[in-house]
């Protein structure tokens, strides 16, 4: 065999699994099918709170191809409460949560019966014969009206909108100062109050599930981002023994977040696989999952920055409204607690003090979504940074280098106790300044402003960390998260040389199957086509945490190469026995182990045939090199990164144009450039998209009218500008790859920047804040002096399919 | 999702489409490139019971020059409409609006007749049709009739047809040598019209001697801009002169108020859209 001459990582490999992913010449859950499968149907709720009253699916029941039909109060016994694994506080009030609602229905869009028939269409024409008589309760919309007294109750047998309250204090925590006593002192306050809009995930693939009973062990295939949490969670809330279920996730179109979760339907379909004996699938359609697949964000932040005039940051306060929906999903506390951390950023806040309230409303759940947390915290630190540099007539960027962490005070404390162990943020952001051209651009935008231009030009940055890599397990045990963050691998050395990886992390587009091939090659010296990687089956990868947080890489691909360490370490002693020396005399490269100072060598590859074979063994050794490991972290990682945002903006329409942006980011250790280059790409077109163009609105009864992509508006690559990306690499110290992660830093820097543009470019009317996403009608309405919030709902028909009503006419 | 139960019907002539769809009754619907219908119905805001396909009748398809109009098909997809030189020729502002229909794979599906009879306020190709002084050439039981743009359009998604008709080709006068463009305001490049305008003009030795304007999604069917257009003959064709005259668009018009555009919001964007499509077309 030959060993592979130059390093595998950091190269640019295209990735193995583009060309089935890319072509759809693969196995996604949809697309399989079983003998005698029945297809689910499910009856959503239309209203947003009401009690049921009464369910007749007698005339569904008798309709052509029906097998049958559950309600929630059917299934009652079977289908548990979803799971919440993150109880942030003791005294956390979490209501019931059924798959099929039973009694009341506490968001448009939730479940209250499920039609089980021979074709898909028959399951979807028998819902119109279902007929649900509900009564209605008032609904809850509002954050900040659901938390005061008067409202009405999401829940009324928990007494309170307020799910709980969480506290983090630097002065209580022994980490930093008191905040209160750094704003009585404060030179300068700068206060906002800002608005994270819902947003909805819009994965790629529509979530599906398919479950066959049949045999000993129930299979599940789901579209998921955690097939083995999902697994554990399914047999704790439906009672099925762990041992008899396995679920394997295919390959899954994209998550961001949106498939970290235990769905109604994947309990529903188990449950009523379990009943009939027959195996079962339902796939959702686009409108579906836009109203009912879990939200993302939705917090009102109330900020105070507290800074001396030389620009001196001195305190930070943060009173957050998270929006819950009317349930607690799988992690939708921990969402904005996850934030916590991340507040104080890149910056030397001596004080700090981070209050969160989690609150039920009468919508979608939310949860976990690309960033989760981070974006929220990043994107009001960097608006409060240009506000201060603004209030204090200094440039953003010179003011962020006074406060914020410098390279040679790595490793470095921060106020929440957190310690980043590298960083370089003046090399970021000195070669970011560099590719956007920064002094010249400000010399064009005083030009135009001077002019009077129509089109105004406005820059923004965002100078952004986040924490990767979740996460050590003694953290997450500290914020009460119910479970571990380590991450799982084996390594199976085939006798004919090749090589099985078999990994934790469940990729559903990132490139794991590319990236731990890259490494386990230069680990273990096989050629990169000679890796497999196996992932997302139970049965195959019987541990694991999945995929979620930029953790797979930091801890997925960290136990890979701990496995891998241990293949070489048995490989060692049968090598040392094949050549008659001692172990110690045995170096191991390029996939051979050497005898020090002779040619005499053996390859790994061939240690695995002997080992197969095993007619010589020493003594006591079992006939395997197959290894395993879990991995769990010792810390974070910290990936930064600097973000450059040029916009023009039509002062006549309010219409935003990206004109130029440039991000340098440090993610450490890069395995493939490639990858890493695609990831930034994607999120940066996500945290733009929350910018400008996002956003998930209800109307007055609690419906959702952003209810298809022509209503919830994606941007397309022909609305989105050329991205100039670079990096720096500061490697990471907190584990031996020096990797940090990569998948969420796109969306989390980019929000801000984009807005800090806007902002940038009108503030000489008078304007200091625009509610995302900055519309062409906000913009201009602030502008001219109006509200930074314009918009809303419309009450009259306009044009497009959103108008158009059930009777074919419009709305 | 899945499209409630239907039958369908292709018929091969114009005659037994419309013997068809008299059959039918009330709920047939005419499908052709299913571009605005096939979401309607899997998203089950619609359920005819019968649909009647136009797209294999050979007659409706394709562009046809009748001396001084342009006789279009309504079967003629916006690729064709796009890439037919007579189009660029006499009718360069349909073109110019057709060029903004949604993305390739739309218009290579979607026809040029569906999205008129189609009738959505908010669709690109009503406005110039009505600025361009079209005939709808329709055809029912009682054989064909014609239709002036401005008595087509009746209200949202609503038009003359009637339950036998079908539209089978849409008359444009020719409009040899004018200026045209339709300025198209949206907030994705996908996303349907907040307001966009359609303006032609012919300018004759630096003078504005005739103009069209129509405006799209400004009220519940396109409207011609009146005003604007008397204000601009006879003017010169300088930026001065269109910004005064496209002061007039909004002029008579009560657009709805949506999440995207309040009513004032839409008559400043009708002012702003009109000034910049006019001197666009114009070539100031």
């Amino acid at each position: 065999m030959t060993a592979t001459a130059e390093p595998e990582v950091g190269k640019a490999r295209l990735r193995k699994e583009d060309a089935r992913l890319v072509t759809g010449r693969t196995r996604w859950t949809d697309n399989l099918t079983v003998p005698g499968l029945l297809h689910l149907a499910f009856l959503r709720s239309p209203v947003a709170h009401a009690r049921i009253t009464s369910i007749d699916v007698e005339a569904a029941r008798r309709k052509p191809g029906v097998v049958a039909v559950f309600t929630g109060a059917d299934i009652a016994d079977a289908q548990g409460s979803l799971p919440c694994a993150w109880p942030v506080t003791a005294d956390q009030k979490a209501p019931q949560a059924p798959s099929l609602a039973v009694d009341q229905v506490n968001f448009a869009g939730e479940a209250v019966a499920v039609v089980v028939a021979r074709g898909k269409a028959q399951a979807h024409d028998a819902l119109e014969a279902i007929d649900v008589d509900y009564d209605e309760l008032p609904v809850v919309l509002d954050l900040t009206a659901a938390v005061a007294d008067d409202s009405p109750l999401v829940h009324p047998d928990l007494g309170t909108n307020s799910s709980a309250h969480w506290v983090f204090d630097s002065a209580e925590a022994g980490t930093g100062g008191d905040v209160e006593q750094a704003i009585a002192e404060a030179e300068v306050l700068v206060e906002r109050t800002y608005r994270q809009q819902r947003l909805i995930p819009a994965f790629m693939e529509p979530r599906s599930v398919l479950v066959d009973p049949t045999g000993e062990q129930t299979t599940v295939w789901s579209a998921t981002q955690i097939p083995h949490i999902l697994r554990l969670m399914l047999a704790l809330t439906t009672g099925t023994p762990e041992h008899k279920l396995r679920v394997i996730a295919p390959d899954v179109g994209g998550g961001f977040g949106g498939k970290l979760q235990v769905t109604p339907e994947e309990v529903v379909a188990l449950v009523v696989a379990t009943r009939l004996g027959k195996p079962v699938k339902w796939t959702e359609s686009r409108s579906e999952s836009l109203l009912s697949a879990h939200h993302g964000r939705d917090q009102v932040q109330k900020l105070t920055l507290a800074a001396r005039r030389d620009g001196t940051v001195t305190g930070l306060k943060v009173e957050l409204l998270a929006d819950m929906g009317a349930y607690l999903r799988l992690v939708s506390p921990g969402v904005p607690i996850l934030g916590a951390f991340m507040f104080n950023a890149i910056y030397k806040f001596p004080a700090y003090r981070f209050a969160c309230t989690n609150v039920f409303t009468t919508k979608t759940p939310t949860d976990a979504y690309r960033g989760a947390g981070r974006p929220e915290a990043t994107y009001a630190i960097e608006r409060l940074m240009d506000e201060l540099a603004a209030e204090l007539g200094r440039d953003p960027i010179e003011l962020r280098e006074q406060n914020w962490i410098k390279h040679d005070e790595f490793p470095f404390t921060t106020v929440c106790g957190l310690e980043y162990d590298t960083g370089n943020y003046e090399a970021a952001t000195a070669r970011a300044k560099e590719m956007f051209g920064y002094d010249e651009l400000r010399a064009e935008q005083r030009e135009r402003r001077e002019r009077g231009d129509s089109v105004q030009l406005g820059i923004g940055t965002s100078t952004f960390t986040e924490m990767c890599g979740l996460a050590p397990s003694r953290v997450l045990g500290s914020l009460s998260y119910g479970a571990g963050g380590w991450e799982h691998a084996a390594i199976r050395m085939l006798p004919s040389g090749k090589v099985e990886v078999v990994t934790g992390s469940s990729a559903h587009g990132q490139g794991h199957e590319t990236a731990w091939s890259q490494i386990v090659a230069d680990q273990l010296g096989v050629p990169f086509e000679d890796v497999e990687v196996l992932h997302g089956d139970t049965q195959s990868s019987p541990r694991g945490l999945d995929t979620y947080g930029s953790r797979s890489l930091t801890v997925g691909a960290m136990a890979v190469l701990k496995a891998g360490e241990k293949v070489i370490r048995k490989a060692r002693r049968i090598a040392a026995h094949m050549m008659e020396c001692a172990e110690d005399d045995l170096e191991f490269a390029a996939g051979k182990f050497t005898v020090k100072g002779t040619e005499r060598a053996t390859a790994l590859t061939d240690v695995a045939l002997a080992v197969f074979a095993a007619h010589d063994l020493p003594d006591g050794v079992e006939p395997s090199l197959d290894s395993e490991a879990t991995f769990d972290p010792e810390n974070f990682s910290f990936p930064h990164g600097t973000h450059l945002c040029a916009v023009d903006v039509d002062t006549e329409t309010g219409f935003v144009k990206i004109r130029k942006y440039v991000c340098v980011d440090d993610v450490g250790v890069v395995v493939n450039p490639i990858i890493v280059e695609g990831q930034v790409h994607g999120g940066l077109a996500q945290g733009l998209a929350q910018a400008l163009y996002e956003e998930a609105v209800h109307d007055e009864s609690g419906t959702l009218t952003t209810g298809t992509l022509a209503d919830y508006l994606i941007p397309s690559a022909v609305d989105l500008p050329h991205f100039d990306t670079d990096r720096t690499e500061t490697p990471a110290t907190s584990n031996q790859l020096g990797v940090k992660g990569v998948g969420e830093a796109g969306t989390i820097a980019s929000t801000p920047a984009v807005v800090n543009a806007v902002v940038d470019a009108v503030r000489h009317f008078g304007v200091n804040d625009i509610q995302m996403p900055c519309t062409p009608m906000r913009v201009w309405t602030a502008i001219n002096g109006g509200p930074t919030d314009a918009g809303g709902l419309g009450s009259e028909a306009g044009g497009g399919l959103g108008s158009i009503d059930t009777s074919g006419g419009a709305a | 999702m899945i499209p409630a139960a239907f039958d369908y019907t292709a018929p091969s002539t114009v005659d037994e489409a419309v013997r068809a769809l008299a059959d039918a009754g009330e709920e047939a619907k005419v499908i052709a490139g299913g571009q605005s219908l096939i979401p309607v119905l899997r998203m089950r805001l619609a359920a005819p019971t019968t649909l009647v396909d136009i797209g294999r009748i050979p007659e409706l398809r394709g562009i046809r020059d009748e001396g001084d109009a342009l006789l279009i098909g309504a079967t003629t997809t916006h690729y064709e409409v796009q890439r037919d030189p007579s189009v660029r020729e006499h009718a360069l502002l349909l073109k110019a609006a057709t060029d903004t229909v949604a993305d390739p794979q739309v218009r290579h599906r979607g026809t040029f007749g569906g999205a008129v009879a189609h009738a959505d306020p908010a669709g690109d190709l009503l406005a110039p049709v009505l600025a361009l002084d079209a005939e709808l050439v329709l055809h029912g039981l009682e054989g064909p009739r014609t239709v002036a743009a401005a008595d087509f359009f009746v209200d949202y998604f609503t038009t003359a047809l009637r339950q036998d008709e079908i539209l089978v080709g849409v008359r444009v006068p020719k409009h040899t040598g004018w200026g045209a463009h339709y300025e198209k305001f949206s907030r994705v490049a996908q996303a349907w019209s907040i307001v966009a305008v359609a303006a032609a003009v012919r300018v004759e030795g630096g003078v504005i001697a005739e103009a069209r304007v129509g405006l799209t999604n400004m009220s519940s069917v396109p409207v011609r801009a009146r005003a604007v257009e008397s204000a601009l003959v006879g003017q010169p064709a300088t930026a001065e002169a269109i910004r005064a005259a496209a002061a007039h668009a909004a002029e008579g018009t009560s657009p709805t108020a949506d999440g995207n555009a309040d009513t004032a919001y839409r008559q400043h964007l009708a002012r702003v859209l009109t000034s910049r499509a006019i001197t666009a077309a114009t070539g100031v």
